[in-house]
């Protein structure tokens, strides 16, 4: 109930938010922490609960993305349509690199994730249609959706209803018999077979469910930008970022990711603009190993531990 | 051991030969000088993780694989921040020069010098891991730390010499890639799908397989180059891989 | 030899090879419903490799399982478990991030409820189990902080919460006290006088010999010998093959 309450008021003020903000960075900055919110959520559905690494989020994202741009450019499908779009290809293609690889070790499926997003870069680069390796730039649609009058809070919008439904899903995943059936297969694979779990379709469902939530994070990354690229599409930073925010927020619960993403997200927007963004990579990445290392439940597990004084020793 | 980081060290590797040789150092030479320096480094980086990770036991999967990916990425773009994103390569008197073999073949002399190397390095570490006691320890620590440490080693320092001995190598690796061919700090992605690609080709721990594992992919990249083009070239070793990891994880080799 | 008339399981002819090694060699042996068998053997002569092909954990290459009548030797485990087959297993794999009431309630959602989970109280069901283990007042704490006695009846409260007809216990007295041993024992007892079949098997020849009705001992992949326990340790094969000689 609390949750709802919460998520409303969050999308009635990103909804009202034209009428009284209208410093343009807001939206900007916004729906760039948003996006990461949704990653950050999608990644740790499979890598938090269930154990299972994707260093491939990036390729997932593009595939959102590039869905969404090819069908635009096709049938100037509406934006709604993109993001389902999106979301259906990078869901088909969580299932189908599961399918190949998560009976195996759980190492050789973060490979074949890398090893995807390599190869479908390399397929765009060369898919002229889309621009290939030059990108390609994207009119925005020019009539306005409801009362907006300015295309990138609209956008800001839609990211936060996507941003709302991740985090509504992964908190459902976690608290219910699916969460516990991932958890059993995090903990113990061959336990959690034993204990009735049907490893490999839950694996399977929690990949495909990760991957539709970064494709639809990515569906509206080119009229966003109103450019697309490969290179920035398929960037490693959505990779490192969606893997070290919930590692840095804490795995364990849906909260974590969240936290991880605005942290980190808001940290990175500061940086870029005042440093420069390879430093903010080095952030990133710094402050990856620094927690993995040092607080290995997260900035939920320092919570517990110093403000609440209980949990693991 | 989720070791993702080993490629970012060969590339780390590349980049240290560079920075000796704008000392006036010959690669090679420079490359054999890193080996002790690396072979510690990798000795601390497993201490590191053994001290964190290992003996604490706590959910290795994970987070084990997360500290040698954000390793593997402070060196990247640490790499991008001294030496900046351009390609860099170096000078010896080998390279630029070319040695004809009958008529019109001609290979390039660095070729054959790196090619010399690489089979000497991989002679001598499967001589090494098949002939010495530490070397067979280090095989049997993959498959059985039980029955090693009935044996009266030590599994724990098996490993970190084993890891001492994977990143050395990655030194004069480093060092023979440079003298091969341009470097930049984003040559480890491509790396990581080449060394997977070879060790899954081959089977996990067999080291002839390695050999072969490694001519396969080599011959079809330089196909799929020759053939559609430098464009799709990246392509070729993870597509190798994904197929073997679909078809037969067991590897080419392997049981 | 004596065969039971009521077979629970049926194994028949049952091979598994792991390259060239022969694991198990035509293996066929049945278990009555509600009896307590043991299996024995060396190390490394195929006693886990029987009890994975029979859980789902491993698949046989020849030869067949019935369970209660169907063939399950093609199921993934999962499925198994559903159909009334439950283990323990040699080292306690707890899921250790969860509460011990929590790792009772994983079974019970994914087996006993499966079908209707909204109405069932796992909770209160777990907390039963538990008491009947003599672990209720460990239902809070995490899995990964039990002793070792406590991890070993966990996992058979764990195998319990999914309902079996089927229990196999894989050494779940391995590294116990002879206290905590009699202690497991007495929970198999009254588990099997609940109408529970058990596999046991065990290094403990005391414990073996005192639950068993009847006994079966494997060598190298194929059986040596099988029929009361009595008879079975007076056979010189067994002897020879425990002893070496």
């Amino acid at each position: 109930m609390k949750f709802l309450l919460g998520a409303l008021v969050l999308v009635g003020f990103a909804a009202a938010a034209p009428l009284f903000v209208h410093l343009e960075y807001f939206y900007f900055a916004g729906f760039v922490v948003l996006q990461f919110i949704v990653l950050a959520t999608a990644w740790n559905i499979l890598g938090g609960f269930a154990g299972y690494v994707n260093f491939g989020t990036g390729a997932f994202f593009a595939v959102g993305a590039y869905s969404a741009v090819a069908l635009y450019k096709a049938v100037q499908l509406p934006l709604g349509l993109q993001i389902l779009a999106g979301a259906a290809a990078a869901g088909l293609l969580g299932f189908l690199v599961g399918l190949l690889t998560l009976r195996l070790r759980g190492i050789f499926f973060s490979i074949a994730t890398i090893a995807i997003t390599i190869i479908l870069e390399t397929v765009v680069m060369n898919w002229h249609y889309v621009g290939g390796a030059k990108g390609l730039p994207i009119l925005r649609p020019t009539e306005m959706p409801l009362y907006f009058t300015n295309y990138t809070q609209w956008l800001f919008l839609v990211m936060t209803i996507i941003a709302v439904l991740a985090v509504a899903m992964a908190r459902y995943i976690q608290v219910g018999w699916i969460g516990r059936g991932l958890r059993a297969i995090r903990d113990n694979e061959g336990a959690a077979e034993c204990s009735g779990v049907p490893t490999l379709k839950l694996k399977l469902a929690a990949a495909s469910i990760s991957g539709a939530l970064m494709g639809a994070a990515g569906a509206p990354f080119a009229q966003y930008l109103s450019f697309i690229e490969p290179s920035s599409a398929f960037s490693l930073n959505y990779a490192v970022n969606a893997l070290a925010m919930p590692i840095i927020g804490g795995t364990a619960h849906w909260i974590g990711p969240v936290l991880g993403a605005i942290l980190l997200g808001t940290v990175q927007q500061v940086v870029t603009v005042t440093i420069s963004s390879e430093m903010n990579v080095l952030v990133v990445g710094v402050m990856l190993v620094v927690f993995v290392v040092g607080a290995p439940e997260g900035i939920l597990g320092l919570w517990k531990r110093y403000v609440l004084k209980k949990g693991t020793p | 051991m989720p070791h993702v980081a080993h490629p970012a060290f060969l590339v780390l590797g590349a980049y240290a030969t560079y920075a000796l040789v704008g000392l006036g150092m010959d690669p090679l030479l420079a490359g054999l000088l890193l080996m002790p320096v690396f072979f510690a480094f990798g000795i601390a980086v497993y201490q590191f993780y053994y001290l964190t990770f290992e003996r604490r036991g706590t959910d290795l999967g994970v987070r084990g694989i997360a500290f040698f990916f954000g390793i593997a990425f402070i060196v990247q773009v640490g790499l991008i921040l001294v030496f900046g994103v351009d390609q860099r390569m170096v000078e010896a008197s080998y390279i630029g020069t070319s040695i004809e073999v009958f008529g019109d073949v001609r290979i390039p002399q660095r070729m054959i010098v790196a090619f010399g190397v690489a089979l000497a390095l991989t002679i001598t570490l499967a001589l090494y891991l098949s002939r010495t006691f530490t070397g067979r320890a280090i095989k049997a620590v993959a498959q059985d730390e039980g029955a090693l440490r009935l044996m009266g080693a030590d599994p724990v320092r098996i490993k970190r010499w084993a890891f001492g001995i994977a990143t050395g190598t990655c030194a004069l690796a480093g060092a023979l890639l440079i003298i091969v061919g341009p470097v930049d700090p984003n040559l480890d992605r491509l790396y990581i799908g080449r060394t997977f690609c070879v060790v899954v080709l081959a089977g996990m721990g067999s080291m002839s397989g390695t050999l072969v594992a490694g001519l396969i992919l080599g011959v079809a990249e330089s196909l799929v180059l020759a053939s559609v083009g430098t464009a799709w070239a990246p392509a070729v070793a993870f597509g190798i891989l994904l197929a073997v990891l679909g078809v037969r994880p067991a590897g080419l080799f392997g049981r | 030899m004596s065969q039971p008339v009521d077979a629970l399981l049926k194994i028949d002819n049952l091979s598994k090879h792991f390259g060239g090694f022969t694991a198990l060699d035509q293996v066929s042996v049945n278990v009555g419903r509600g009896e307590r068998f043991g299996l024995i053997g060396p190390n490394g002569s195929g006693k886990t490799t029987l009890i994975n092909c029979i859980s789902g954990a491993l698949q046989n290459d020849q030869g067949s399982i019935l369970f209660d009548g169907a063939e399950v030797s093609r199921m993934p485990a999962y499925k198994r478990t559903r159909l009334g087959i439950a283990r323990s297993f040699q080292i306690p794999r707890p899921f250790g991030s969860m509460s011990v009431l929590e790792n009772l309630i994983v079974p019970l959602e994914y087996v006993a409820h499966s079908g209707s989970l909204h109405l069932a109280d796992t909770r209160g069901e777990a907390m039963e189990i538990l008491k009947g283990m003599g672990l209720a007042d460990k239902a809070e704490t995490l899995a990964s902080s039990l002793s070792q006695v406590e991890l070993r009846k966990m996992e058979l409260a764990r195998a319990m919460a999914a309902r079996p007809r089927l229990l196999i216990s894989d050494e779940a007295m391995a590294g116990l006290s002879s206290n905590e041993v009699s202690e497991v024992l007495e929970i198999l007892f009254k588990l099997n006088a609940s109408g529970i079949t058990i596999i046991m098997i065990e290094h403990i020849m005391q414990a073996v010999m005192k639950f068993s009705q009847r006994l079966l001992c494997l060598d190298a992949g194929r059986i040596i010998c099988e029929g009361s326990p009595e008879a079975v340790v007076g056979n010189p094969d067994v002897q020879r093959a425990y002893l070496g000689a």
